[in-house]
């Protein structure tokens, strides 16, 4: 059934404002041409850690949208991403999360792949006893996995569908080169995953990560604890193309005494709480730059994340227009003493599904998943800061969420009727 | 209880009934309660299977400390923004592995259904219990708690103890 969609409010008639229709988060037709120009389309996606994948034969089982995808670690020390299909019949090579392997099997009727996706062998390729058989005109060279273009910035791989598409670094921009080698400044150690599943749009996470503004009003524990408010010395950046955004805040830079008449009446804001075991907050002072949050949010699929210690990608996997698994990667430095690690493994209680802190933006983006099912033509109003999609350098803006949906635009459109 | 005395069948008794109430004290959002069931000086682990199995320490929920559980629970009633929902536990019987000296360790099968708002109820978390217990003030009490669960993949937040 095709429903004629009304048009948009005219953009600006409410003074200087972003606008998005709520069709984007429910209309299934703009999930799909997500999946075709936003995850297959001219963009990389964020698909492991390198040290996910460290030994040859180590490969890793994920996600680029809703593609299948598997990540392999080769014999010769390098990185490559193929689609996990087998080139036979269309049946998943690698079943499982992870693993390491010589090569790749599918097991339904064992066609064999080397870590590089080329198709190695088929069994009763030549038939039995003279009879069966493939044709003669069967060629092993162009039966191989399908492979993806893949390139790496301090050890996060990135994979894309598009042989158009400028190269990673160029994708990034220097700012979140930066900010990438910032984090990722020596070698890492993964110290496990976590799966989140959210019954929302991915966008609404997207423009969640985005979002100086709600950060110490949803979440009690940054603004009661000081561990991130609006009036901190932070900033909200983008790339050149506002694709990217940068948020980073520096705990301790506001004025304490002045923050009670800041936050007065704010929920979040808590005098009376104390924690009984202060240890959770007890951390060290990492980066010589002072900054103990950054939210790194790459288009469209990876945020790279510090919190105080904590240390994580978070990966999103699309799964239709109302869910989406976040998996949260965590990673320390290959050269943690016993000492640093225990306080990563503590403060791990602020982030993840059942992370003090992070757990709360599961719920918001199910609050607004849940009350816009029949809003198609009505658009959210997107304006602290000013309204349009640009850098500041406080924490009281909106702006870096509008860069998203600028690139939205350009890639997917508004308008659903399109196609 | 003087553990090293007690008979197998008294040890099985009271290891039950523990697992039983601990159950109980979440199902009926006795929170408050529930803490008395830990010895100060305890570890409380909630860990994925995906996790647990290849030696990856990143638990879901991680306390070191009874003052560490106070302000998870504290913070479950003053700060966190989640749904509302009730939990609803089914535990098997506990099986003891190891009475050594004043430590008996033993694991239990649980599973929890979850009942939000709309008052659809799902299998929330199925996993497995491995603790260590020790005669406290007034009985049995943790001094480890680990929840081991398979549903990997967390049904949107997680806030309350499993």
């Amino acid at each position: 059934m095709d429903v004629a969609l009304a048009p948009l409010p005219a953009p600006g008639d409410e003074g200087s404002a972003c606008r998005v229709p709520y069709r984007v988060f429910t209309d299934p037709r703009f999930y799909e041409r997500e999946q075709a120009k936003i995850f297959r389309g001219e963009t990389w996606s964020f698909v492991a850690l390198e040290a996910e994948v460290t030994n040859p034969g180590d490969y890793k089982a994920t996600y680029i949208g809703d593609t299948p995808v598997i990540v392999t670690r080769d014999a010769e020390g390098g990185v490559n991403v193929m689609q996990n299909r087998c080139a036979h019949r269309g049946a998943l090579v690698c079943r499982g999360l992870r693993g390491n392997a010589p090569n790749l099997e599918c097991v339904y009727h064992q066609w064999a792949y080397d870590l590089k996706g080329q198709l190695l062998g088929v069994p009763f390729r030549r038939g039995i006893r003279g009879e069966g058989g493939m044709p003669d005109d069967f060629d092993m060279k162009r039966h191989g996995l399908d492979r993806l273009r893949v390139e790496t910035v301090g050890g996060m791989i990135f994979a894309t569908f598009s042989a158009s598409i400028e190269p990673l670094r160029d994708y990034l921009g220097p700012l979140v080169v930066e900010h990438i080698e910032r984090i990722m400044n020596r070698p890492i150690k993964v110290i496990g995953d976590q799966r989140q599943y959210i019954h929302g749009n991915w966008k609404l996470y997207a423009e969640n990560v985005r979002d100086p503004y709600h950060a110490s009003l949803l979440h009690l524990f940054h603004a009661t604890f000081g561990l991130y408010r609006s009036s901190q010395k932070g900033a909200s950046r983008m790339d050149a193309s506002k694709r990217h955004s940068l948020l980073y805040s520096i705990a301790g830079s506001n004025d304490a005494s002045r923050d009670k008449q800041v936050y007065e009446g704010v929920r979040a804001f808590n005098a009376d709480f104390q924690l009984q075991d202060p240890s959770l907050l007890k951390g060290r002072a990492e980066f010589p730059d002072g900054i103990t949050l950054v939210i790194l949010s790459i288009f469209p699929n990876v945020v790279l994340q510090q919190i105080q210690n904590t240390l994580a990608v978070r990966q999103i996997v699309t799964q239709g227009p109302g869910a989406f698994e976040l998996v949260w990667t965590q990673f320390g430095y290959a050269d943690d003493c016993e000492e640093m690690q225990a306080i990563r493994l503590k403060q791990s209680n602020l982030i993840g599904p059942a992370g003090v802190i992070s757990m709360e933006d599961g719920e918001a983006v199910e609050i607004v998943q849940d009350a816009v099912v029949r809003a198609q033509d009505q658009t959210s109003y997107i304006a602290m800061g000013g309204g349009g999609a640009d850098d500041a350098d406080h924490l009281v803006t909106e702006g870096a969420i509008i860069g998203f949906w600028q690139n939205y635009e350009r890639l997917v459109g508004f308008d659903g009727a399109a196609g | 209880m003087d553990i090293e005395k007690a008979s197998q069948r008294d040890l099985q008794h009271d290891v039950q009934e523990l697992i039983a109430r601990h159950a109980e004290l979440i199902d009926d959002d006795r929170l408050e309660e529930w803490l008395e069931l830990f010895i100060e000086d305890c570890v409380y682990k909630v860990i994925s299977r995906e996790n647990e199995d290849r030696g990856m320490p990143v638990a879901t929920i991680f306390c070191d400390s009874r003052d560490m559980l106070v302000d998870r629970i504290v913070s479950l009633r003053k700060a966190n923004i989640y749904p509302t929902h009730h939990y609803r536990h089914v535990i098997s019987t506990a099986r003891i592995t190891k009475v050594a000296r004043d430590v008996i360790s033993a694991q239990t099968n649980y599973v929890i259904f979850q009942t939000r708002n709309d008052g659809h109820t799902s299998i929330y978390n199925a996993g497995k219990y491995v603790d260590e217990i020790v005669s406290g003030e007034g009985g049995l009490k943790f001094k480890s708690k680990k929840a081991v669960f398979d549903t990997n993949r967390v049904d949107t937040l997680m806030v309350r103890p499993v």
